[in-house]
């Protein structure tokens, strides 16, 4: 590990601070409360850098400018709140299927539409898996502090360029506006995974056997990059069975790398009775609780705090279902993540939904209460 | 003079020809004065990109030996301006319909304008939406007829190279596929000017156009094209009533203003990299 220096630091900050220690250089935005500060902050860094910052007519341009960026070569990322999110949904399914790299970041508020400006809110975790048309894979990750925001934008940004696949940050205004200590490390060179700058001779941008690495533009390679299904070289085809085929490999390129793709963490009882399953900064609340149930009183409960919504940590969810009679899932919505809590959990335990949208957080006593109820 | 071997061997790609459009139709024509215009300007092909949006007249990015990205509907200028804030080297031509550029690319098309970014707008017009079957685009003319203006347009089109020029963009020409060898000059010209340049390529659509407005064939929709134009050298000596109901062809306007990629890199202090050609 890198020498590190502790800092005072916002979400929004973190997350900028982290996608230039991943090597972004390219940021292009339009601004939206409560995302904005991840712009500023790049404005004035990504200069001094050599990178690019620019400011786009609209969200819809945000991403496009990003994925054209991205071809071109360079780390890309853009961050915008839900009503900017809806916009960019277009050009994200873009760049799912021509396989660009690029990490969006929304920092989430209370919708639908213009709802609370700019009060928190858990209300995008279903837009995130499916914004955008068609059966597409996504990757969304959902941090729940400052530290947490640092990292997981870094690991976003490896991953996505590792893959070729947009990755999805899903702050809340929680998380993006609170501000705490992090430590990051002062060379930063160091957390950029390098991609190979050699290109394979037998090289085809969409390789139907794995993971062709992105040649950006101007290297003499003369491919074709579009929305349509496409072949091995990205030329245009209706062929059924390479249609099926190629949509097929683009969601498997997720499992074949399920460990850096689902992330996830457990703390508290070894044999619990009670487990809270949470993401964002419901995280911690429940956090609290379950240091307080179980570090001071050893009672039989447990958290399980997603750092991967999509694709869902089934296997996770599972495991702890096994050993818990009851498991509570607080949600900053009406009920989003839950519902695919109950799909994998089966009868193996009791789902109960916790949730607040009021576009206030959850407290801690909220979750108490739930949990004293089970355990009464 | 490039030979015809020369021109579609190393610039098309032959292999998935023939093109998907209809018989009579313009794009291929414009397309092929694109392929001259980039030969004539003896640009490093590794440096040329194709960008394109979504349309009839955007599938002619799969056909071009050149890196390609046929992108979204409308907003091809803005993949663009990415790619090339990005990669300020390349040289990058965006293809794009009339509705495609116009109606929902319209903001993208102000704001890259205003930009004075050094893309190369072609704008194929055609009057019409020609891949989803003849639909009124803000370039159809008032009270022409489309699918969805059964009774004629009550709408007024977009003069397009005013409103480029109004939002900012330096240099405007149109031409058209009646006459391929000045479309051919004012694309290649369009190429060496430092700014965003638009050049606006009339082009005729027979099958979604021409015919639900009786305008003929594909050769009486060309000869109407070469005879109403008129190239603005000649038009500057005429009166104003002799030029009623005539199109001005060339070069519209041509101006010398900072350019948007090249004035960033120069204010963090990155010098633009030059191809090594040795």
């Amino acid at each position: 590990m890198p020498e590190t220096k502790p800092v005072l630091m916002q979400g929004n900050e973190a997350c900028a601070e982290g996608a230039i220690s991943a090597g972004v250089r390219f940021y292009a935005g339009y601004p939206i409360t409560p995302s904005t500060e991840v712009a500023e902050k790049m404005a004035v860094r990504l200069p001094d850098l050599g990178g690019v910052f620019i400011q786009m007519e609209d969200e819809i341009a945000s991403m496009a400018a990003v994925i054209g960026a991205s071809i071109g070569g360079m780390r890309a990322l853009t961050a915008t709140s839900g009503p900017g999110f809806s916009l960019k949904q277009e050009n994200i399914g873009y760049a799912i299927m021509a396989e660009i790299p690029c990490v969006i970041v929304n920092v989430q508020r209370m919708g639908p539409s213009t709802g609370v400006p700019t009060a928190p809110s858990q209300g995008d975790v279903m837009q995130a898996r499916w914004g955008t048309h068609g059966d597409h894979p996504v990757i969304v990750f959902s941090p729940a502090s400052v530290y947490e925001t640092y990292y997981l934008t870094i690991a976003a940004v490896n991953l996505s360029q590792k893959l070729r696949q947009p990755v999805i940050l899903l702050l809340d205004e929680v998380v993006g506006h609170m501000r705490e200590k992090v430590t990051i490390p002062k060379d930063s060179k160091l957390m950029v995974e390098k991609a190979s700058d050699k290109v394979p001779a037998d090289w085809k941008p969409y390789d139907d056997k794995g993971l062709a690495p992105l040649v950006p533009f101007g290297f003499g390679h003369y491919y074709h990059v579009t929305g349509l299904f496409h072949d091995q070289y990205g030329f245009p085809t209706g062929d059924p069975p390479q249609v099926e085929r190629s949509l097929e490999r683009i969601h498997e390129k997720l499992m074949k790398y399920r460990d850096e793709v689902i992330l996830t963490n457990y703390i508290g009882h070894k044999e619990p009775r009670v487990v809270i399953i949470t993401y964002g900064c419901t995280v911690r609340s429940a956090r609290a609780v379950v240091k307080k149930a179980y570090w001071n009183n050893r009672m039989p409960v447990g958290l399980l705090s997603l750092q991967t919504l999509w694709p869902f940590p089934d296997k996770e969810v599972k495991e702890v279902a096994r050993k818990a009679d009851v498991i509570i899932v607080p949600e900053m919505n009406m009920g989003q993540i839950v519902g695919e809590v109950e799909r994998h959990v089966k009868d193996e335990a009791e789902v109960v939904p916790l949730n607040r949208y009021d576009g206030e957080m959850i407290s801690p006593d909220q979750i108490s209460e739930m949990i004293g109820r089970w355990l009464a | 003079m490039a030979s015809i071997d020369h021109l579609t061997k190393d610039f098309l790609r032959t292999k998935k020809l023939p093109h998907i459009w209809c018989p009579g139709c313009g794009n291929g024509i414009v397309t092929a004065a694109l392929v001259r215009a980039i030969e004539r300007a003896d640009f490093d092909q590794r440096d040329v990109v194709i960008v394109s949006g979504i349309g009839c007249s955007s599938r002619a990015a799969g056909y071009l030996n050149f890196n390609t990205l046929h992108t979204t509907h409308g907003r091809a200028l803005a993949f663009a301006t990415g790619l090339k804030m990005a990669r300020p080297e390349l040289i990058i031509y965006v293809i794009m319909g009339d509705g495609d550029c116009s109606a929902i690319g319209g903001n993208h098309f102000i704001h890259s304008a205003r930009r004075n970014i050094d893309l190369n707008a072609i704008v194929v017009n055609n009057h019409i939406y020609g891949m989803t079957g003849g639909q009124h685009s803000p370039l159809t003319p008032g009270g022409k007829k489309a699918t969805t203006a059964p009774r004629g347009t009550l709408e007024r089109e977009f003069k397009l190279l005013e409103l480029a020029r109004g939002a900012g963009a330096t240099f405007g020409a149109r031409g058209n596929a009646a006459q391929p060898r000045q479309l051919e000059q004012l694309i290649a010209r369009a190429a060496n000017h430092k700014g965003f340049s638009v050049v606006e390529a009339l082009s005729p659509c027979p099958i979604a156009y021409g015919r639900r407005n009786k305008l003929g064939g594909p050769v009486d929709m060309l000869k109407e094209m070469k005879e109403n134009s008129i190239s603005i050298e000649r038009a500057s000596r005429k009166e104003q009533s002799e030029l009623e109901g005539k199109t001005i062809t060339g070069v519209l306007f041509d101006e010398d203003v900072p350019e948007y990629a090249s004035e960033y890199y120069k204010s963090i202090g990155k010098s633009i990299p030059v191809r090594d050609n040795g």
